[in-house]
């Protein structure tokens, strides 16, 4: 089992079961700084972001709503991993200079071509249906497929085959028409 | 900031950083692993979750962390799954991975993320009729497998190292 990648990345193995750890000593320091155990997850914080984005022109629509009521607009600690996802990820890729502008990702490309409205609109109606789906379900493959197996959660098991059920289907359709 | 904000930071640094060494954040990964190309986000999560199974099992065991199941709703579970599985192939990041996209110079995850706050917005506004709705179909509440199969959440976690470690071999020996 290699340990490195051609490019300078690690082994999945390794930085995921890294990632697995990480998760435990989050659970732990959460518990004992903030009373109370956090998951890693990432969902929520994208209804917090339309909370705050739509509270520039419509405070009362957001004061009164109830799923923002419920979930409460703020910067939490799950918004603040969400900021850290990104600042990890630029260190990581200047570090080892994998750190590479692109506007439309090879694979789209060969399906749909360059076009980056394309990608664009594509990205934007994709991220539309994941997200609805994402808070119905109550979480993503962070919350649901890590946090939610590793605590041997019914609805991350049953949330995380049918993520990659569909997904895969989905991609099948989608992509596999031209090649 | 407070301790909470910092400890959400540091741990996102982390997690990111990860993300980004197990070069899992790509498009054409997240894409390979759903057309059955290249398994190396399913390698990344699966070796996450059996590491991390462990220490969540001792410590919630221990009575050290409380675990937090999400509640098993069934028309929330299977529909909002399998909407997140299509959403998903097309946009091809999900919602953790779509912000460490954008930290490596992936700048078109900006579209996915903007698509996903439209959609969270969207949640929120057609939130009460869900509420009265699928919501309102059968929920299990917050179990775990342990609780469901009355046994020891030990012998889950062994099945599932039992199950994972064959599977790796074959990624490997496939070139997967």
């Amino acid at each position: 089992m290699k340990l490195e990648s051609k490019d300078g990345g690690w082994s999945p193995y390794l930085a995921g079961g890294l990632v697995g750890i990480l998760a435990v000593v989050s659970a732990y320091a959460t518990t004992i700084l903030m009373g109370k155990t956090n998951f890693l997850g990432a969902s929520t914080t994208f209804v917090r972001a339309a909370g705050f984005i739509e509270k520039l022109f419509a405070e009362s629509h957001v004061a009164s709503n109830l799923y923002f009521i419920k979930e409460k607009v703020a910067l939490d600690w799950q918004f603040l991993l969400i900021i850290g996802i990104f600042i990890g990820a630029l260190i990581a890729s200047l570090a080892d200079r994998s750190f590479k502008l692109e506007s439309v990702p090879p694979a789209w490309a060969e399906r749909f071509g360059p076009s980056v409205g394309k990608r664009a609109i594509g990205a934007f109606l994709g991220g539309i249906v994941a997200m609805f789906g994402a808070r119905l379900a109550d979480g993503c493959p962070s919350g649901h497929g890590l946090s939610g197996l590793m605590q041997l959660s019914v609805s991350g098991i049953v949330a995380l085959c049918l993520f990659f059920g569909i997904g895969m289907l989905v991609a099948h359709l989608v992509y596999r028409r031209k090649s | 900031m407070s301790t909470a904000q910092w400890l959400g930071l540091l741990t996102g640094i982390g997690f990111g950083f990860l993300l980004q060494k197990g070069r899992v954040l790509r498009f054409d990964k997240q894409l390979g692993a759903m057309l059955l190309k290249d398994m190396t986000i399913i390698k990344f999560m699966l070796s996450a979750i059996l590491v991390g199974m462990i220490g969540v099992i001792a410590l919630s065991s221990a009575g050290i962390i409380a675990l937090a199941h999400k509640p098993m709703n069934v028309g929330a579970i299977l529909l909002g799954g399998a909407l997140f599985g299509g959403g998903w192939a097309i946009m091809g990041f999900c919602p953790g991975t779509s912000v460490g996209a954008l930290g490596e110079g992936r700048w078109h995850a900006i579209f996915a993320i903007a698509g996903m706050i439209a959609g969270a917005a969207l949640y929120a506004e057609l939130y009460p009729f869900l509420k009265a709705t699928v919501l309102a179909w059968a929920d299990y509440g917050k179990i775990g497998l342990p609780d469901v199969l009355g046994i020891s959440p030990w012998a889950i976690v062994i099945a599932f190292w039992a199950g994972s470690i064959p599977l790796f071999v074959w990624f490997e020996k496939k070139g997967l």
